[in-house]
């Protein structure tokens, strides 16, 4: 690259606003050189600094007796007991995955593994949240595909098992799908690290991959809407080597079985800049970096490149410097780069030497604490009108045959397939075969169940409702396996911050999640925020996606959602026939329309701790939370997963037949019992409504009104669309 | 049993294998880094699965020339037991102690799901506790699984009863249906003509506790224990 003048022009071409501009000018008493002017447009960018959002992330609940790190952190930490902790993020790589969906999504997954890694734990579990465009939009199929191949190409390679996630279609995501990759790792309680970088004159050491000019300005690009140069940006993407990170992971783990580390942070957006920053900032000590010892793929790199440089694999670390060999024998070992890059210092800045010339000089105090922060004007979402009546134009049999087909409903295994659900040898409820995953923590009885959970078309019509149904249903997946909810991650993904009303979307959501939260001690303990996901000033749905983590004492509690033979059904909870925003809606009667369906917390609770008490104590055959296509589609998705049939009983009277079965009514699950008196009397004893839906048996779904629809009949439903969309 | 698991850079089911070994030895098995050279003391010598080297060139082709795999070539020649599964088959190939190579899936993509496999003898010390034509479940997990081999390498393996493993319906027929990556006669695992080595892709070793589906796998586990206890 050309040396280029710093000026307000280049100053916007990297992001930054005049007034931002402004405010670097004032810290620095003078115009910033080129890296510097790079090291302020992404740290303030909104991808690191949260500059939009921060003011109303801080409305969540944090903190509960089991949270040790909540947010702040490179990943939340939770005590799991046996002296364990659960260490757990949620990240989106959206734009990155648009423009180059196979690459965008495997350094999702390589980045968020990371940021669980650096913590000291080793990686458990991989989940996703997909959300792509409609199935017609000719860019669909493309995306799908890169991105499912990514995330299996990299989590297949590093052998962490993929075990759950979801996967939705809206054609509101046309050009902007969304890529959330979590990851969750287990480490000892007191072996938890951390990035606040300490003792000055030690040294800064450089381990992973080489750096090279990939990624430079992605933290950028991802605060930045589309248009039709999108193209152009794909150079911006990351490369990611997913063998290269598994080294990564074990040298890591190995070191940290020894005392070197004072300080780690893995070096993802804004790679460089933003750990060394970080690193240094939240130890309140200076930091000296010699580009000249970095490790570099390619010739002639200057240091403005070297320092945005968001190539992957890369970990920054502060060691003991008495064993700073120990530690590099162990990335010799690996065969990983490891260089000491630079030492801490008592000055309070950052500077950056590249071949003898000081290329940057910054006080760090001011960096951080005079980053922007925005209260952005906002407008309330207009609440949607009653929905009203609607008539049923099909009847039951050709609705569930159409929902359970239906792009939404139909089978994922497609998609699971390619992901390696296995490795590790300890999935105990593999993708599809009950609400959440459940995996068994290596030699012990404990296992973590686990769950990613949002329902975008109700947050559309109404962000709080949707915020408060998004972890009200993380929890109640997790319940439904008879695991007790501890905590989320939330990945925060929404249009323009600048429009009011997308503001007024975030604000709305966080409301509604914090009331969750509260009501179902289910803190919040780490995030992510991505914004400008809007591609020709369209935005897509705000979709507030909740990662859910639950315990459980002993994985042999755990519960699927398979039917068996010989079994009473019933159904906990009210249900008014909601059909709002609901599935049948869209699909039968064609009409995105009406309110969600509302979210009585108190009752989730209730509900929800009745049905895991009767879970854990073994009364309980199958169970299955009610949620998109309401009751019938659970009943069908149960009876597919057992390969059992059931036989239902006539719809209460006061309800219409296609409101009962296909309302979104929350707070609501199917069980599958031997001694439904039992679980009767158990739940009037707990004041849980119940109804009883009819008996299992036989390889038809019978429905009310004595139609039978043989389990042949509604699998190849099922299981017909991603095939034959996807060709193969 | 005195069992070791060889670790590649890159290699990620050696948990998964020292996991099953113990389960029906009681000892965890010694773990192998691929430049060591030492295997004395071993009755058996596993490769596991993962991606050795991140395959990228063929799969197992970097890893067949590690300081390791002389040492094995040695302890085969010796009349020592080796089992490859998946990556390990692979390497197994590449190094030469196994015919053929694994081609991409037929699919070209990544399949991890359930597999049937049928054991086509039952005289062998990694198979004895199955039945000759028992169909047993195991998990797959493999972009690169597809085997071939030249019609007369085929049936040579066939002609000399080294095919240990196929692919088949949970009723034990070989129809295409069943046979998920395209492997040439539904291959599954084949064996050296001393029935020392063998090299399968599925992973029996995922599928040995109840409590993850079934213990399909576990009887192959056992077998290798009973046959090499000390």
């Amino acid at each position: 690259m050309t040396a280029r003048e710093v000026n307000p022009a280049l100053a916007r071409e990297f992001g930054l606003s005049a007034e931002e501009y402004d405010r670097v000018m004032a810290i620095m008493g003078r115009a910033p050189s080129l890296t510097e002017l790079g090291i302020f447009s992404v740290m303030w960018s909104e991808h690191c600094s949260y500059k939009s959002s921060r003011v109303w992330l801080k409305q969540l609940p944090t903190t509960a007796p089991w949270v040790i790190h909540g947010p702040g952190e490179n990943a939340g930490v939770v005590d799991i007991g046996d002296g364990l902790a659960a260490i757990f993020k949620m990240e989106s790589h959206n734009h990155p995955s648009f423009i180059e969906p196979y690459q965008g999504a495997a350094t999702g997954v390589g980045g968020i593994l990371r940021d669980v890694f650096t913590m000291g734990a080793r990686p458990i579990a991989n989940l996703n949240a997909l959300r792509f465009g409609h199935p017609d939009d000719p860019r669909t199929r493309r995306v799908v595909d890169g991105v499912v191949r990514g995330i299996g190409g990299y989590g297949n390679c590093v052998g962490v098992p993929t075990v759950g996630g979801e996967v939705n279609f809206h054609p509101a995501y046309n050009g902007n799908p969304l890529v959330n990759a979590m990851t969750v790792g287990i480490a000892p309680r007191d072996r938890i690290f951390l990035s606040a970088a300490a003792g000055i004159g030690n040294p800064v050491v450089y381990v992973g991959s080489k750096t090279g000019r990939d990624g430079i300005h992605g933290a950028t690009m991802a605060s930045a809407e589309f248009d039709a140069d999108t193209d152009a940006k794909r150079p911006t993407v990351q490369v990611g080597d997913p063998y290269t990170e598994k080294l990564l992971i074990e040298a890591c783990l190995e070191l940290m079985a020894t005392d070197a580390i004072v300080a780690i942070q893995d070096m993802g957006a804004a790679g460089l800049t933003s750990s060394s920053v970080e690193m240094a900032g939240k130890g309140g000590v200076g930091i000296e970096l010699d580009l000249d010892q970095v490790p570099q793929r390619e010739a002639a790199m200057t240091a403005y490149e070297m320092m945005l440089s968001e190539s992957q694999e890369r970990m920054l670390m502060v060691l003991r410097p008495e064993q700073q060999e120990v530690a590099r024998a162990i990335f010799e070992k690996w065969e990983l780069d490891f260089a000491v890059i630079g030492h801490l210092t008592d000055t309070g800045r950052i500077v950056v030497r590249h071949r003898g010339v000081i290329e940057a000089d910054i006080a760090l105090d001011p960096l951080a604490e005079q980053a922007p922060l925005y209260h952005r004007p906002m407008v309330e979402t207009p609440k949607p009108g009653p929905l009203g009546e609607v008539a049923d134009p099909v009847g039951l049999a050709a609705a569930l045959l159409t929902l359970i087909a239906c792009p939404d409903l139909c089978s994922r295994a497609w998609v699971w397939n390619q992901y390696d659900s296995t490795i590790g040898g300890q999935t105990v409820q593999r993708p599809g075969g009950a609400d959440a995953a459940v995996v068994r923590i290596e030699g012990l009885a404990r296992a973590l169940a686990l769950t990613t959970d949002c329902t975008p078309r109700y947050c559309a019509a109404d962000p709080e409702a949707g915020g408060r149904q998004a972890v009200a249903e993380a929890w109640r997946n997790l319940t439904a396996v008879g695991a007790r909810p501890l905590a989320i991650t939330d990945n925060m993904n929404f249009g323009n911050p600048e429009k009011p009303e997308i503001m007024g979307q975030f604000a709305a959501s966080i409301r509604g999640m914090a009331a969750a939260c509260l009501a179902l001690d289910f803190p919040v303990v780490s995030g992510n925020v991505s914004l400008y996901n809007e591609t020709d000033g369209r935005g897509i749905l705000p979709t507030p996606a909740i990662g859910g983590l639950g315990v459980l004492e002993d994985a042999r509690d755990s519960l699927g959602l398979a039917l068996q033979p010989g079994l009473e059904l019933v159904l906990i909870g009210t249900t008014a026939g909601w059909l709002g925003q609901s599935l049948w809606l869209r699909e039968i009667a064609g009409r995105e329309a009406g309110p969600p369906p509302p979210v009585d917390l108190m009752t989730e609770r209730r509900n929800g701790d009745f049905v895991r008490g009767q879970i854990l104590s073994g009364q309980v055959a199958a169970c299955h939370d009610l949620s998109d296509g309401g009751l019938l589609i659970a009943l069908a998705e149960m009876a597919l997963g057992g390969r059992t049939g059931a036989t239902l009983t006539d719809t209460p009277a006061g309800v219409a037949p296609h409101a009962f079965w296909f309302g979104e009514d929350q707070a609501r699950y199917v069980l599958a019992v031997a001694d439904v008196d039992a679980l009767l009397a158990a739940a009037a004893a707990a004041g849980v409504p119940t109804m009883r839906l009819g008996y299992t048996g036989g390889v038809d779904l019978t429905l009310p009104g004595g139609v039978a629809i043989s389990l042949i009949e509604l699998r190849a439903a099922h299981e017909r669309f991603f095939p034959a969309w996807m060709g193969s | 049993m005195k069992a070791g698991v060889v670790i590649f850079p890159g290699t990620n089911r050696e948990r998964d294998i020292a996991i099953a070994l113990q389960a029906v030895s009681g000892q965890r098995p010694r773990m192998v880094w691929h430049r060591d050279t030492d295997l004395s003391g071993l009755d058996l010598v596993v490769l596991p699965g993962g991606f050795s080297h991140g395959d990228y060139l063929r799969c197992g082709a970097m890893a067949a020339h590690s300081p390791v795999m002389g040492a094995i070539r040695r302890f085969a020649a010796a009349g020592g037991y080796v089992l490859g599964v998946c990556n390990g088959f692979q390497i197994l190939t590449e190094a030469g102690l196994l015919p053929g190579a694994l081609l991409r899936n037929a699919s070209l993509r990544f399949l991890s799901q359930d597999c049937h496999l049928r054991v086509e003898r039952a005289d062998t010390v990694f198979t004895r506790h199955y039945q000759r034509s028992q169909v047993f479940r195991a998990p797959m997990a493999h972009g690169d699984g597809n085997y071939f081999a030249d019609p007369a390498t085929l049936d040579r393996l066939e002609g000399d009863g080294l095919v240990a493993l196929r692919y088949a319906s949970p009723a034990g027929d070989i129809v295409p249906e069943a046979n998920p990556n395209g492997s040439a006669r539904s291959i599954a695992g084949i064996l050296s003509p001393n029935l020392r080595v063998m090299g399968l892709m599925p992973h029996p070793e995922d599928l040995v506790d109840p409590l993850m589906g079934g213990t399909d796998g576990l009887p192959l586990f056992a077998g290798m224990a009973e046959a090499l206890a000390a």
